[in-house]
């Protein structure tokens, strides 16, 4: 490693390689940086803007930013934190996340970066979207009330399964949604199957597979055991 | 149909008292009294004034979802809502039979509960006006006075909820709201730690349960005219009971009985309970009135919880809570089994079976098994019944191919007891604020006979866009300028399957 590749990252000394984004960097490192829309698998989409950080006193999205020698970087600050927790705040009144019956609860990416940014309300009137619930296919239901839009399974299933099944289309807040790939719009229309990647690529509970509901018991789940982010090193949701 | 007391001729010219809200019950309501110049009652009526609407938003969900959805319905007892709605689920999967290790979880789970419920209503709720009197001092008359006057009988009320607490939260995940109980069967069983943890302390439960029956009796021994009097009704009952007709709060066919105590019918198979229970609709509540149909809605009310298990049950399967059962039963001369207090002796009672359930069940090698799931072939519906602390606990739902829950049907125990609170608040508004100067003391005799049932309001109010209701509009002189009915077929709604 060339000593001259590194960058601070709240006064801790990271290394890098040249190509890597601070949050590749930070994470290869073992270092938290609160996120939702970025996945170590693939190219950074850049649009939940939970990772921004400050670079050079400047703000900038660290999943899109590549490492450069010498930065300085803020990350757990506390204006950095309190603009993070707004913007989790949004995510949530935009959407219909009511976690206590929700299969995905102590295993949501959303959930664990809200415990840990310490979020306790929404502080936001609920939007209450009418979103559809697509249960067509035989062994997983789509459930769009808990969509953050992340277009992680757009991305999954474009690239690793080389299937198209979602897409990203629509306009304005309650307009832009994932659309599915098939004449009818329904799921049970396309060749998506539960081996997929964009299966099990979901970080909230929209894609779920069926008849499986709650067969983790609390305690067990993944946030249960360890928060979000003494978790990185291991992150492959 | 209107009952005595029920509805006066001329309301506008009566003077209202309302306790408004009723006070140490879950939930809200709130009691009308209409009273003349001479403090005549003319009419009283337990008003439930919640709005809920589960049965409207669980439909469109899947149905793996709906034990853990539902039980938001209480706070207090939601492990009954979570494994009656497990039970139908179990039916629409095709199970038959849990295994053992699932069947003997949910039942531990459910003993924990009735355990720390009753514990709660018992000794937080009701033990105020039991051990101070009912008009005493209203500053006195709640858990902290019992704190102060009666240390050793709080202490032991709030451990023996404590403990139920951790029942169920080694078996369901969480104290309140786990997710246990799936359908089909369980998501884990005891760990051996767990196990000795909880037989640590399952004998002192047993005692202290031994205790809290010995109380009720005291009371009963030293106030037997009033407690006997105490807004005394004849009833009809109904409950779940074992194929031997042994007590059973997890699992059994209904049985029911007429204010004679004749059979209705027994060991009914609870999936067409449809067939024996219509629900009717008064234009003043937002809580059914259930009725036997045979009988119909004018004599066909009934009720349900401790008082209508213990008496009507052949025996209770664990010896010291049979044994309190047969003190209970011959107490002079079977008076305190009609008594509406008696619901206080027969809940504690109960607490005592759940307690040596508890016990038993830590004995057995099943809870720390590891075989937790069952299979069957899939139907379209499942009903799922369960004496849940309060009463019998009905939930009903109907599945499409997709797994979308299409249309549920709850009927909660305090729904079925509607009726029979109301004839208790008559009766003791009767007998003690008729023709006299009301005061606060008089008004929480009234609240007494409520706190008897252990009515859950937040369970009961749960319906929404399905339940049919009468509205008028009513000029300042008192009549009725319109009225609309929602339902074409009038005021009494048919239960029928779901369509």
């Amino acid at each position: 490693m060339n000593e001259t590749n590194t960058f601070l990252l709240d006064g801790e000394e990271i290394p890098f390689t040249p190509g890597q984004t601070i949050i590749q960097a930070a994470t290869a490192h073992g270092v938290y940086i609160p996120h939702l829309c970025w996945h170590p698998e693939f190219k950074a989409h850049g649009s939940c803007k939970i990772c921004t950080v400050k670079v050079n006193g400047r703000f900038g999205s660290s999943c899109t930013m590549a490492a450069q020698a010498g930065m300085n970087v803020e990350n757990r600050s506390t204006e950095l934190d309190d603009k993070r927790r707004t913007l989790l705040q949004m995510y949530f009144v935009e959407g219909n996340h009511f976690c206590p019956s929700c299969e995905k609860s102590g295993n949501c990416s959303l959930q664990a970066t809200a415990y840990e940014l310490k979020m306790v309300s929404p502080h936001f009137d609920m939007f209450y979207p009418d979103r559809p619930v697509d249960a067509s296919h035989p062994d997983i239901l789509l459930d769009f009330n808990r969509c953050i839009m992340c277009s992680l399974c757009v991305t999954a299933s474009r690239e690793v399964d080389g299937k198209n099944v979602f897409s990203m289309g629509g306009r304005g807040l309650l307009g832009r949604r994932i659309h599915i790939s098939s004449e009818s719009g329904k799921l049970a229309d396309t060749d998506f199957a539960l081996t997929d990647r964009a299966a099990s690529i979901c970080p909230v509970g929209v894609i779920l597979p069926k008849r499986k509901g709650f067969a983790v018991p609390i305690g067990e789940r993944k946030y249960d055991k360890l928060p979000i982010n003494l978790q990185v090193t291991e992150e492959t949701q | 149909m209107t009952f005595e007391l029920e509805t006066a001729k001329s309301p506008e010219k009566l003077r209202r008292v309302a306790i408004d809200p009723v006070s140490r019950v879950e939930g809200h309501g709130k009691v009308t009294i209409l009273l003349d110049d001479d403090n005549k009652v003319h009419q009283v009526r337990l008003h439930i004034v919640e709005f809920r609407g589960f049965e409207k938003f669980i439909q469109g969900r899947p149905y793996w979802e709906v034990p853990v959805m539902v039980q938001r319905l209480c706070g207090i007892c939601p492990v009954s809502h979570h494994l009656a709605a497990s039970k139908a689920l179990d039916m629409m999967l095709g199970i038959k039979q849990l295994t053992p290790t699932a069947d003997k979880i949910r039942r531990l789970m459910h003993a924990g509960q009735m355990l720390q419920s009753h514990a709660l209503h018992f000794f937080h709720l009701s033990s105020p006006d039991l051990l101070f009197g009912f008009g005493s001092d209203m500053a006195k008359r709640n858990i902290v006075g019992v704190v102060a006057a009666h240390p050793e009988v709080a202490k032991k009320g709030v451990l023996l909820r404590k403990y139920g607490q951790e029942v169920i939260r080694m078996t369901a995940g969480k104290r309140v709201h786990g997710t246990g109980s799936i359908p089909g069967g369980v998501n884990k069983s005891l760990s051996a730690e767990e196990r000795a943890e909880l037989l640590k302390d399952a004998y002192q439960m047993v005692a202290w349960s031994r205790d809290a029956v010995g109380i009720i009796r005291g009371l009963f021994e030293q106030n037997l005219t009033q407690y006997n009097a105490f807004g005394r009704f004849r009833s009809a009952g109904m409950c779940l009971v074992r194929a031997d007709g042994a007590m059973d709060l997890y699992h059994g066919g209904l049985r029911a009985r007429d204010i004679d105590g004749k059979t209705l019918f027994d060991h009914f198979d609870y999936s067409r309970y449809w067939d024996v229970i219509g629900e009717d609709v008064k234009p003043w509540s937002y809580m059914k009135f259930p009725f036997f149909k045979s009988l119909g809605t004018e004599d066909g009310s009934y009720r349900v919880g401790p008082l209508s298990r213990v008496t009507m049950c052949d025996h209770i399967p664990t010896p010291l809570a049979d044994r309190e059962r047969e003190t209970f039963l011959a107490f002079d001369g079977g008076s305190a089994a009609g008594a509406t207090l008696g619901y206080h002796w027969a809940r504690m009672i109960e607490m005592l079976h759940a307690a040596e359930t508890i016990k038993d069940l830590l004995h057995d090698d099943d809870i720390v098994g590891h075989d937790l799931m069952a299979t069957g072939q899939r139907q379209e519906r499942g009903v799922g019944v369960i004496e849940a602390p309060r009463g019998t606990l009905i939930h009903h739902y109907r599945v499409d191919e997709n797994d979308q829950v299409t249309r549920a049907n709850l009927i909660v125990s305090t729904t079925h007891n509607n009726q029979a609170m109301n004839t208790a608040v008559r009766e003791v508004a009767k007998q003690y604020l008729d023709g006299v100067e009301i005061t606060e003391g008089l008004l929480n005799h009234i609240e007494i006979a409520i706190r008897a049932f252990d009515p859950c309001l937040s369970c009961a109010t749960h319906a929404l866009g399905q339940m049919p209701l009468e509205i008028a509009i009513v000029g300042a002189d008192g009549t009725v300028l319109d009225e609309a009915t929602r339902d074409h077929r009038g005021l009494t709604r048919e239960i029928r399957e779901l369509p």
